[in-house]
């Protein structure tokens, strides 16, 4: 057991450093404390790594992975987050990448792998429906087949970003007579199919991050089919694995953690720094420790991963004590701000001044927001209960 | 021992349930708050002629004598329909600070409009420096000859875009955060000197940031004592926080009820997902937290008329419970609605977003955990 940065992991540290500090696009510097990223400046810096070669360091090496242990990966995040970077999107690189270089077949892999790695296709995740959440198994999209095509009819919801998306991943059933999660297939869609329509939805804090996606009678080649007709749960449940060993969010955390403490060293409490205030110095105290724990978890868990194990049920803990640190987070800094979070400035306008002092501008929205990191990627509940079952054997 | 409420209450509560139902559907109120006005005069109008722009001043002052069982009936039915319009501005603070401490010119002058519904006020109190302190002010009034001259920046000053006259909190003596030296003054918006930025807030408020500068009042400005007037600034924001925690027991009882129905109908894995104990017992808490907060809300209420230290640990001791309660049942209301919790297009995230809110107003769990704590020490 050890936790001590040997010399070559510092010398990757400065490299990574360097290499943030020179290449990071100044266009995007600010955007993302102040939630304005757009279709390309999620790109700009997607674009640059994948320049580089470190755009999806998990991937296996054929496919450009890095093949960085587990402190690299670590570091990597780190500096990331320490530079407030663009964050890049889970969906191709997190999602449709690890199922299409596991599951996939020779032709697909060469096809999607390089269009992704190098940022030319957007993907969004067509999982969730409106009668189908936690129970995704539940799902009622279907595709029928009609010779060499698939017919697909249905709707997805809570489909993040699909404003930008070139390409869907889709669970649509295949077999109606065969149990639940045994009639499901994995498939690939063009998101220019005649029949695709995105309709925006609007979340409590004024922003347009969700879709619902309807399809009517949209014609999807077979060839875009992922492994076995009716074995698309299996894959499903892989790539949630995926999903919630990248939800943890560590590293972002310790970076929020820092600018709430500059707030609460700003704030005053009868002319005293919030942030020696006997009951704020605790509650962030607490935060500290919480994510230290949550850190060694996830290392623990990273390392297990490296050493041939894939991420077991045991990732729905980083999972539910991820988003819970990232709640808490969120709402100690509305707490720090106190009343100067009231004012809506979202629809200020460009080179506005903002109204109070500039940290706390997006503190409200951004807790409205973060509530949702309990309920997507399997709501903590549902974590809980895989728990329990799978781990706990209950 | 008596919890019930009188004829004449419950007619009121359902005159505003009326109002509410009529005038106030989820629909009509996103309209409202999308306005560029942000709220609606007709409504105004509609309040005063139900008699609720009257209702706490004496019968002297052309009011109905209401007290604060009257003030938080109301404020609980606008707490449900999450009513926008500047009810508790302009009559429970500003009128408060009238009812209690203005000169019979002053009263005379602006309790009948208010009734009238002609005249809106605001309450600018909020420093940012200061943060919940009340006393912490940089404001400053300077006396000069028989006048007053005002200099001074305040925040979130809630219904400040509406308001025709502001009533500001200045500095008239002593050190920032001295507690003799605080004066208030009753300033005209048209004023040469006063200048606002008005804006939305996050729970469909209007608000203005106020900067005063070199602002001439003259000593008919001032409400209360010159030097004195922090306990009455005191007073009215106690009897603002019994009304603002009336007002979240309103909206945490619609959450509860929705959350409930929602968990019966919304089926997952072949049930109402309301079948599952772990959500039962959330939803059983979430009552729990309902049912503590009224405990305290009426407690406070009840409790205003007596004195000073009474009055104050009572206010602190509400609004801890609110704000707790408050930022429970909003999470877990938006957790158990799943996704739909989420969206702009349901009501629950609206009635969270507004709890969230009420936290922040005259001081927060933190700042009312102290305050009770040296009160209760003392």
């Amino acid at each position: 057991m050890d936790f001590n940065f040997t010399k070559e992991d510092e010398a990757f540290r400065a490299e990574v450093r360097a290499f943030i500090e020179e290449k990071y696009p100044d266009s995007l510097k600010g955007k993302v404390r102040r939630d304005e990223l757009e279709r390309e400046d999620f790109l700009a810096w997607h674009k640059v790594l994948a320049e580089k070669g470190w755009v999806a360091p998990s991937w296996p090496e054929e496919w450009g992975g890095t093949d960085w242990s587990v402190t690299q990966r670590y570091i990597w995040n780190e500096e990331n987050a320490r530079a407030d970077t663009v964050p890049l999107l889970p969906f191709g690189l997190s999602m449709v990448g690890p199922v299409i270089y596991t599951f996939g077949n020779e032709e697909q892999k060469k096809h999607y792998l390089p269009r992704i790695y190098n940022g030319e296709d957007w993907w969004c995740q067509g999982y969730s429906e409106p009668g189908s959440g936690s129970d995704l198994a539940s799902l009622r999209t279907k595709a029928v087949r009609e010779g060499d095509h698939y017919i697909v009819n249905g709707m997805k919801t809570w489909t993040t970003l699909a404003q930008y998306a070139d390409w869907i991943f889709c669970l649509v059933r295949t077999d109606s007579d065969a149990k639940a999660q045994e009639g499901i297939s994995f498939l690939l869609i063009d998101m220019n199919t005649p029949g695709i329509e995105v309709k925006p939805i609007i979340t409590l804090d004024g922003s347009h991050e969700v879709n619902e996606v309807f399809l009517t009678d949209v014609k999807v080649p077979v060839e875009n089919l992922i492994g076995e007709e009716n074995k698309g749960w299996t894959y499903a449940k892989f790539l949630l694995g995926h999903e919630r060993s990248g939800i943890a969010g560590v590293a972002r955390s310790k970076r929020n953690i820092d600018r709430l403490k500059e707030i609460a060293r700003s704030e005053l409490v009868d002319g005293e720094q919030l942030i020696r205030q006997a009951d704020f110095e605790g509650k962030l105290a607490q935060l500290e420790i919480d994510l230290t724990a949550l850190e060694f978890t996830e290392l623990r868990t990273l390392a297990s991963e490296s050493a041939g194990k894939g991420p077991g049920p045991e990732s729905s803990i980083l999972k539910i004590k991820g988003t819970e640190i990232q709640q808490r987070i969120t709402e100690l800094t509305l707490e720090a701000v106190g009343y100067q979070g009231m004012p809506y400035q979202r629809d200020l306008g460009d080179n506005v001044r903002p109204i109070g002092p500039e940290y706390a501008e997006m503190s409200a929205p951004t807790y409205f927001n973060t509530r949702k990191t309990s309920i997507y990627g399997g709501s903590n509940e549902i974590q809980r209960n895989i728990i329990a079952k799978m781990v706990l054997g209950l | 021992m008596d919890f019930s409420f009188t004829e004449e209450q419950t007619l009121l509560r359902n005159s505003i349930q009326k109002f509410v139902q009529d005038e106030y559907d989820f629909d009509t109120r996103r309209k409202i708050i999308a306005s560029d006005e942000g709220m609606k005069e007709e409504n105004w109008q509609t309040l005063a002629e139900l008699g609720l722009l009257a209702a706490p001043f004496t019968e002297e002052q052309g009011g109905f004598g209401g007290g604060p069982i009257e003030t938080m009936i109301v404020m609980e039915e606008f707490g449900r329909g999450l009513v926008v319009e500047p009810y508790a501005p302009t009559v429970i603070q500003c009128g408060g600070f009238l009812r209690y401490a203005g000169s019979s010119e002053q009263q005379e002058a602006l309790i009948p409009q208010i009734i009238e519904g002609k005249l809106k006020m605001a309450f600018a109190y909020a420093e940012p420096q200061g943060r919940y302190n009340l006393a912490d002010l940089t404001t400053t009034a300077e006396q000069k000859g028989g006048d007053f001259v005002i200099n001074g920046y305040k925040a979130v000053v809630i219904g400040g875009p509406w308001a025709d006259k502001f009533i500001v909190t200045a500095r008239t003596s002593g050190s920032q955060r001295e507690e003799k030296g605080v004066t208030v003054f009753i300033i005209d918006k048209g004023a040469d000197g006063v200048s606002t930025r008005d804006y939305p807030t996050v729970d469909g408020f209007r608000a203005s940031e106020l900067t005063l500068e070199n602002v001439v009042v003259g000593k008919d400005a001032v409400v209360g004592e010159v030097d004195n007037g922090l306990p009455l600034v005191e007073k009215i924001a106690d009897e603002a926080i019994a009304a603002y925690c009336a007002e979240a027991i309103g909206a945490m009882k619609v959450l509860n009820d929705t959350t409930v129905e929602y968990c019966k109908t919304r089926k997952q894995f072949g049930q109402p997902i309301g079948k599952f104990q772990v959500l039962q017992h959330r939803m059983v808490d979430m009552f729990m937290e309902y049912e503590q907060s009224v405990s305290m809300t009426y407690m406070v209420n009840l409790k205003l008329e007596e004195d000073e230290i009474e009055r104050k640990k009572a206010a602190s001791g509400a609004k801890v419970q609110i704000g707790k309660s408050g930022r429970f049942v909003g999470q877990q209301s938006v957790q158990l609605h799943g996704g739909m919790g989420m969206t702009d297009e349901l009501n629950v995230g609206h009635y969270f977003k507004r709890l969230t809110m009420i936290d922040t107003a005259f001081g927060n769990v933190d700042h009312h955990l102290k305050r009770y704590a040296k009160l209760s020490q003392a």
